[in-house]
């Protein structure tokens, strides 16, 4: 720590407002991301590829539906629900959307109280998002269960093109593992929350980097990518 | 060459403890506020777009209501829930320009779409 003064250097650069800034953090030295951490950089990198994969699905679903000249099944009576003698068409796709969306919220609280250092409410707070998720992908269950017992495979189904259970399979199993993966997630961060690994700064298991607060705003980052993803899932397949 | 190793190692240092420290300055720590009307927000567009189908609107309208509600959502979700509203454009940029690459790839598989179903019903009338 002999050059202690490049510290103010290093967490403290001149930033630039706008296109200058844009420009001036690109050609700059060391690293062009000024105020965002490593960590928080590469989970950005991470949902960008992230986003290349989904991208592609839902472009492969598109080329299928464009190009087949047998109908399409229609989305809105294949996931219509039955409650009490009344048909609602998509009512599980949109309970679903409902849970995933408040999940975020409860993400969002996460953060927040993870910054005031408040331990006892993030921890409940990433608990009820994990309890969110993990309804999501019950009822997902639900849904997939339904599907395959009325005949639909990957090869096909009894309303229409053939694609159609390829695409649905592919795309929401893809969505559903990583909420799934996110879940996992949420639990190890709570359980560190809880521990006060935050608070201490204990290091990690695996990059052994100290940890901090900022891991609740990446996780959540990853959390509120799962429901932009479904935003663009809900529209395309289920609403079209 | 061992001046530059010692050189990044307290860079690496002092970017560690930087990054330990709480500098609040860098984190992204807002009033609650802004998130709950996002957060209401949320739930109006979704409610509105469940309603498109509910009300069983069809055509241009329901691709353009539904087009305009999930580009809101979508938006509000980066902007305030993940923070991109807060940080240097530099990220931002960063992240949001590649994804234009699909777009273009979109655009091409629907002139090759259009050219497979000319072609399907061309050879095999409605069978393919």
């Amino acid at each position: 720590m002999a050059q202690s003064t490049d510290q103010s250097t290093v967490t403290q650069p001149q930033l630039k407002p706008g296109w200058d800034g844009i420009v001036s953090d690109w050609s700059s030295d060391q690293r062009s991301f000024k105020t965002a951490s490593w960590h928080k950089a590469m989970m950005w990198i991470f949902l960008l590829s992230d986003t290349f994969v989904f991208g592609t699905f839902l472009l492969s679903y598109m080329t299928a539906r464009m190009s087949t000249a047998i109908p399409w099944p229609n989305p809105s009576e294949v996931f219509a629900l039955h409650v009490g003698g009344i048909n609602f068409p998509l009512l599980l796709i949109a309970i679903m959307t409902f849970v995933l969306i408040s999940s975020s919220g409860t993400m969002v609280m996460a953060v927040n109280y993870g910054y005031r250092k408040n331990r006892k409410m993030t921890v409940l707070f990433l608990l009820v998002t994990a309890f969110l998720g993990a309804t999501f992908v019950g009822m997902q269950a639900f849904e997939w269960t339904k599907l395959i017992s009325e005949g639909v495979r990957p090869w096909g189904n009894p309303w229409g093109a053939s694609q159609f259970g390829a695409s649905f399979f592919m795309i929401t199993g893809f969505h559903g593992t990583h909420v799934t993966l996110g879940v996992i997630f949420l639990l190890i961060v709570a359980r560190k929350v809880w521990r006060g690994d935050y608070d201490v700064g204990r290091r990690g298991f695996f990059t052994s980097r100290r940890g901090q607060y900022e891991s609740v705003e990446v996780m959540g980052l990853y959390w509120h990518f799962v429901d932009l993803v479904w935003v663009f899932i809900f529209a395309f397949f289920y609403l079209w | 060459m061992e001046r530059t190793e010692t050189y990044d190692e307290t860079l690496n240092d002092a970017a560690q403890q930087a990054d330990f420290e709480d500098d609040d300055s860098l984190h992204q720590h807002h009033p609650l506020k802004v998130y709950f009307i996002v957060w209401g927000w949320l739930f109006i567009l979704s409610a509105a777009s469940y309603f498109v189908d509910y009300i069983g609107l069809q055509g241009y309208l329901r691709w353009t209501l539904i087009l305009i509600f999930m580009v809101a959502k979508a938006g509000l979700i980066m902007a305030i829930f993940m923070h991109m509203k807060w940080e240097r454009p530099a990220l931002n940029y960063a992240i949001l320009l590649p994804p234009i690459a699909i777009l273009v790839f979109v655009a091409i598989m629907a002139l090759e779409s259009d050219y497979t179903i000319l072609t399907r019903l061309t050879y095999f009338g409605t069978d393919g």
